[in-house]
């Protein structure tokens, strides 16, 4: 039986691995997922079969349960609030992880009243911490990503000591754990010590480096799966868990590049309000502004178009809108792109998917390296709800805190059209000199509005 | 647990890793809100966790309860994280 079992589990290793790979491709990243959820039934079905279950109801209905609110919640969610619900479940893993580690311990030192040897209480302290963390993190940031607590970053005096110190209390409390295992008052202590840090470290970071922060947690939930893997002695628990922790160590990695900052840089957060402050002693600019009149005739009269979008666009839900245009372009034998940052939107890949639920095809969105040598021989570009991925002060001010950063280099083209709700900064609160530039011109008010006057006015050219 | 066994746990952990990070790096930026989603289901993998735990108790007891929430939660994941990646990468087209 255990044979297996453990044979279940490898089939169901062997999926997840196939099915990480065919995301690789495009076109076959639908099978993939397909596949990684084949894998995930093995493993639980054969769980099922194998342990000598005493309450199946109870194990079904809790299962009919979360199927149920997963499944209500994956339909029901708007692709804007993506990386909400990745938030979400980061933290819905986290606190499983904690869930089983607890049920672990209680198990052995209550109902069996067994030692805990020490490798078993390492990887279940490394599961209550980890875990805990995942899930008070992922809460923060999943209520700062819809707004029911500031995205300001929120900092304090000691703050960094703070932290210090919990993490010290928490690597002494674990000794005590150990050496005292039947006393539940240390695993508690443990416990709401992780849950505490979870909601110090996110606390502090900003809604532009949310990205990297998801990533981070995504991260995170797969260690706590492995650690997991190490309390139950299982292996596919630490294969999937790696797989996922390498997975978001990846993509915290790639967000921490595109921003040019480092990992502790951002986790030490309050970047916002550093720079908030530095930014008045700026020279004032002089805008220009367009309307949706001639902004069309400016669209009517080119020969090539670029679309830099940014989280702005996603809250005006402009992205439909921007389709329209694009189809208006294409009939006048317009060429028509999308230049993606890395870090626009609020999580890795957010603006691709935005553009791909419009319905516009994938293979007009375009990576940073790959167009940047474009912009010079491009005629308009049209910057919607982005600001500090195209401020060429990350280029020419050594002064400006995003100063060395990647950026669009939209300024390069002959006119630039920045579509935008009110004069204001971005979210790292850096005032654009790119707005003062001779060829940019300013289309104020809400993206979808003005857009939308602005395909109607083609419509009728 | 015997020493054995750990050392076969960590040579999983450690090439598991490795394979992740060389495969990871060949996703397309392109996909990598699905792939945050679908990793994320994947991490529900908990849920073996969370039936072993529940299933080691026939009995009403703290362990159980705390079993059964980790089961619900970790399904949440694994149903939620499949569906959506899935109505995402439903929506890459290319025309």
């Amino acid at each position: 039986m255990t044979i297996a079992i453990q044979l279940a589990y490898l089939l169901a290793s062997i999926l997840f691995i196939m099915g990480i790979k065919l995301l690789g491709k495009t076109k076959d990243a639908r099978k993939g997922n397909m596949l990684s959820a084949i894998g995930m039934l093995v493993a639980i079905v054969a769980t099922l079969i194998t342990l000598d279950i005493l309450s199946f109801v109870e194990i079904f209905s809790c299962m009919l349960i979360g199927g149920a609110i997963g499944l209500y919640y994956a339909k029901k969610v708007e692709m804007t609030q993506i990386p909400e619900m990745v938030a979400l479940f980061n933290g819905f893993g986290g606190l499983a992880s904690l869930g089983v580690a607890l049920s672990d311990h209680f198990l052995k030192t209550a109902v069996l009243a067994v030692e805990i040897d020490p490798v078993n209480s390492i990887s279940i302290i490394a599961s209550v911490l980890i875990g805990g963390v995942t899930f008070t993190g992922s809460m923060v940031a999943w209520l700062k990503l819809n707004g029911k607590v500031s995205g300001q970053p929120i900092t304090f005096k000691g703050q960094h000591v703070l932290n210090l110190a919990l993490l010290i209390s928490f690597l002494v409390i674990s000794v005590f754990t150990f050496l005292y295992q039947s006393d539940p008052m240390y695993i508690t202590i443990l416990v709401v010590m992780a849950l505490l840090v979870g909601i110090l470290i996110v606390i502090p970071i900003g809604g532009a480096d949310m990205p990297v922060v998801i990533s981070l947690l995504n991260s995170y939930s797969g260690m706590a799966a492995c650690a997991t893997g190490f309390i139950l002695n299982n292996n596919v628990l630490i294969v999937a868990g790696s797989l996922v922790g390498a997975s978001g160590l990846i993509l915290t990695q790639i967000m921490c590049k595109a921003m040019n900052r480092s990992l502790t840089n951002v986790l030490l957060g309050g970047f916002g309000q550093t720079v908030a402050s530095g930014a008045q002693d700026g020279p004032s600019i002089v805008i220009k502004e367009i309307g949706v009149e001639e902004t069309a005739m400016l669209f009517d009269s080119v020969s090539s178009v670029i679309v830099v979008p940014g989280y702005g666009m996603a809250v005006a839900q402009a992205q439909h809108v921007i389709r329209e245009l694009m189809e208006q372009c294409e009939k006048r034998g317009i060429d028509f792109k999308f230049a993606i940052h890395p870090v626009a939107g609020r999580m890795p890949g957010h603006m691709n998917v935005l553009l791909a639920e419009a319905n516009i095809s994938y293979d007009k969105l375009i990576e940073m390296e790959a167009i940047n040598d474009e912009f010079p021989n491009t005629d308009l570009v049209l910057i919607v709800g982005a600001n500090d991925v195209v401020n060429p002060a990350a280029r020419t001010n050594p002064q400006s805190p995003i100063y060395g950063m990647p950026i669009l280099n939209a300024d390069k083209a002959k006119t630039v059209i920045v579509s935008k709700r009110s004069m204001g900064k971005g979210y790292a609160g850096v005032e654009n000199e790119l707005f003062g530039y001779p060829n940019c011109l300013m289309l104020f008010g809400d993206a979808k509005q003005t857009i939308t006057k602005v395909v109607s006015e083609m419509k009728e050219m | 647990m015997t020493l054995e066994s750990l050392i076969i746990l960590i040579y999983v952990l450690v090439l598991a890793s490795y394979l992740g990070f060389e495969l990871i790096t060949k996703v397309p930026p392109t996909l990598h809100t699905p792939l945050m989603s679908g990793s994320n289901a994947i991490s529900g993998i908990t849920i073996v966790g969370a039936l072993i735990a529940t299933s080691e108790l026939g009995y009403s007891t703290l362990s159980k309860w705390l079993g059964m929430m980790a089961l619900i939660l970790a399904t949440i994941n694994v149903v939620g994280g499949y569906a959506v990646t899935d109505r995402m990468l439903k929506m890459f087209k290319k025309k």
